[in-house]
């Protein structure tokens, strides 16, 4: 990942270190947030993510829970249905299908059902995504399950400040929201402001202008997306990523504005292709104003329709590559 | 009415409170062992130092246990913790993706695994390598499984042993509704009736998981045992985030025994789990068991342990050891001479050895195998993939991009 020079106002951090800090902020700003989940105290999360907070915060508000995803979800909900502002971490996002009856049926639904009577200002954080060599059950990308909820909110920030930014949103939002970080991206640098600014959800980002071809990717795809577009310009390739940052609400003017420009749109995720997040990104430019713009089929690089394998060659190979990136690009530029 | 048990017997109105305005001294002691050494209704049967004690209930649950056959079990503990280290040195070397060991829990895996029959049917979590090594899986699967390089290999039906499941107390679900199939099928009743134990830990005992099994156990009388190594550590938590109350005593709730058994006791583990059996084969299930036991190593590979617990803790269990006390149990009565324990020695240097040999040597996956076995029968979608995906790699093979 590119590191640009610190902007004023901004340090260089990590996307965990960003995402510590947010809660650090916010906690400090507004004693009802709180944060529970497992590992998060002394050991100071799976990841490192919640590190030093339960020293500066105290137990109360950085809580180790029993091992029990449903327990942690059930009871933040009942929290923040009190008023509170719980921040759930969920270790591995694989593990929120142990938590996903409080996080569908009754985060989601809540206010629908009592008629706007009650909020839900849950935030659940949760790494997601593939290698680090966690197979099967520790690595998927299950984006598409929450997206797919009426009344979940789904966020997946691809750059440090955007994980500060987005989550501090996320927490002032009356709404459930669902956090999916990635454990690749944990250790990459860049610039994050050093104030509490928010990144609103429902917001894309056009990382990169591009003429010739428009690659949208999500989480972990965006850096991808990003090297790939440097060496597609070597080729004299123009490609411009979008990252649409937040999936629910989904922006999708940004998104048709800059397939108007470039009549190419190739949709990137980790996720497997089938029934797939930017699948609905496809639905909605064939529907839009941008269709008549195309000047080629819309591409869709995924994960393969496989588990997650272990196997180190294996897991790489299950989902989209910096090459992988460029090879379909290319194709769609050449061919069309 | 000052008894030492009284005075620990943590549950309301099981008897008399204790008495006495100060506590005597051997209630003190008593008070110790129950916060350190798993309490007065520890069952034991072996202790740290080698010292056989007499159990009228349970002595005749291990009556065919001679020197040989404890022997045995010395040897099978040694050669699975010689292996465990291994697979720990491996990990470190890089040959493996992770390695979840085991050290410290040999006697609560060994004693209980030893205890079931070929027609028993075991569902472990993750950790349970000395089990596999009772059911007769040849830890060269498990390395295959760490290393990445395959799936649960072995013939989980003809060994009476599940895959590993690696998502926390999801298994105790499964275990139950085989052994209600045990019942259903008429598997229950007498002596050769089968049985099925689930093995999970302390921190699994708060999952949803955990508790439903229990309830379905209960209210359909299946046939099973379920076995919780309490090692005191989940991750970074202490057994005190999960459970108020001494694991064990969780069954009374359901309506099923809870016995507590000294993890490292491979006898008393034996003995505990041969009843807990015998009892559900006869329709007398389930039973819950909490092998009180200690995680001597990290959690995974990827855990450091130092970043949440004292090494005094450690130093206390060492002296706990489930393989010392038999050692020097089999030394004192004669049972063994010291050519016995050298060559056992070099029996687990030579498993280890193999055991490397074969992992060095593992064949990588080819590109295809990721496609394998997602669905039983074959997929038009993954076919097309697998189409498209050695294609891809077959262009690169014929001199890289274009």
């Amino acid at each position: 990942m590119t590191t640009a020079p610190a902007a004023p106002g901004t340090r260089t951090l990590t996307y965990a270190d960003a995402v510590r800090e947010a809660l650090a902020q916010a906690m400090t700003a507004d004693e009802r947030v709180f944060l529970l989940g497992e590992d998060i105290g002394t050991y100071g999360g799976a990841f490192g993510v919640t590190g030093d907070l339960v020293h500066r915060f105290g137990e109360e508000r950085v809580r180790d829970t029993p091992i029990s995803e449903l327990g942690i979800v059930g009871a933040a909900v009942g929290a923040a249905l009190t008023g509170m502002r719980p921040v759930v971490e969920i270790q591995f996002s694989d593990f929120t299908a142990q938590a996903m009856d409080q996080i569908v049926n009754q985060a989601a639904k809540i206010h629908f059902m009592l008629g706007g009577a009650a909020t839900v200002p849950l935030v659940l954080r949760a790494p997601g995504g593939s290698g680090t060599g966690a197979a099967a059950q520790h690595s998927q990308s299950l984006e598409a399950w929450f997206a797919h909820v009426p009344g979940l909110k789904v966020v997946m920030p691809s750059t440090p400040a955007d994980a500060k930014g987005l989550l501090l949103a996320a927490i002032d939002d009356p709404n459930p929201v669902i956090v999916l970080e990635h454990k690749l991206l944990y250790k990459d640098s860049g610039p994050v402001p050093e104030d509490a600014a928010r990144v609103p959800l429902g917001t894309a980002e056009v990382r990169r202008p591009g003429a010739d071809l428009t690659v949208v990717a999500t989480g972990v795809m965006v850096p991808r997306a990003l090297a790939a577009a440097e060496r597609l310009a070597g080729e004299g390739i123009s490609a411009g990523v979008v990252d649409p940052r937040t999936l629910r609400p989904l922006d999708t003017e940004t998104i048709l504005d800059s397939v108007v420009e470039t009549g190419r749109l190739l949709l990137v995720q980790e996720a497997p292709k089938t029934c797939g997040y930017v699948a609905e990104i496809a639905a909605a430019v064939a529907g839009s104003r941008a269709f008549g713009h195309l000047r080629a089929p819309v591409g869709r690089l995924c994960g393969l329709d496989v588990p997650i394998p272990y196997a180190p060659q294996l897991e790489r190979a299950a989902v989209p590559q910096v090459e992988d990136i460029v090879r379909e690009a290319r194709d769609l530029v050449r061919r069309w | 009415m000052s008894s030492p048990e009284q005075w620990t017997r943590p549950e309301p109105g099981a008897g008399p409170a204790a008495t006495a305005a100060e506590p005597t001294p051997e209630q003190v002691i008593a008070g110790l062992r129950a916060t350190t050494e798993g309490g007065a209704e520890l069952t034991q049967l072996l202790n740290p130092e080698g010292e056989r004690l007499a159990s009228a209930h349970f002595d005749p649950y291990v009556s065919d246990i001679d020197a040989e056959a404890l022997r045995g079990l010395y040897r099978d503990m040694v050669l699975v913790r010689r292996a465990d280290r291994e697979g720990n040195a491996m990990q470190r070397q890089g040959q493996l993706g992770i390695w979840v060991p085991l050290l410290g829990q040999e006697a609560a895996q060994i004693g209980s695994g030893r205890a079931l029959r070929p027609t028993d049917m075991a569902f472990p979590s993750y950790r349970e390598h000395g089990v596999a090594y009772t059911r007769g899986v040849d830890f060269k699967e498990l390395l295959g499984i760490f290393r990445g390089t395959d799936h649960s290999g072995w013939d989980f039906q003809a060994h009476g042993f599940h895959p590993y499941t690696i998502v926390i107390g999801n298994q105790v679900l499964n275990a139950t509704g085989y052994a209600m199939g045990q019942k259903f099928e008429g598997k229950v009743g007498d002596d050769d009736g089968e049985a099925t134990i689930v093995y999970f830990g302390d921190g699994a005992t708060s999952q949803g998981d955990v508790h439903e099994g229990f309830v379905w156990s209960a209210v359909y009388d299946a046939p099973v045992v379920f076995f919780c190594q309490n090692n005191q550590w989940a991750i970074s938590e202490p057994t005190e985030r999960q459970s108020r109350l001494p694991l064990y005593q969780r069954a009374r709730g359901y309506g099923f025994p809870g016995i507590r058994v000294d993890g490292n006791d491979v006898l008393a583990c034996l003995a505990v789990t041969r009843w807990a059996l015998d009892e559900c084969r006869h329709g007398n299930g389930p039973v819950l068991i909490e092998a009180f036991t200690y995680r001597m190593d990290a959690h995974t590979t990827t855990d450091d342990p130092t970043r949440y617990r004292l090494s005094d803790e450690l130093e206390v269990w060492k002296h706990k050891d489930p393989i010392e006390r038999v050692r020097v149990h089999l030394a004192r009565t004669g049972g063994a001479d010291q050519e016995f324990f050298d060559q056992v020695q070099a029996d687990a240097d030579a498993f280890a050895a193999d055991l490397r040999d074969f992992c060095f040597n593992m064949p990588d996956p080819p590109p295809e195998r990721i496609f394998a076995n997602v669905y039983a029968e074959p997929s038009p979608v993954l076919e097309a993939q697998q189409r498209e995906h050695l294609a891809y790699l077959a262009g690169f093979a014929e001199g890289g991009e274009r």
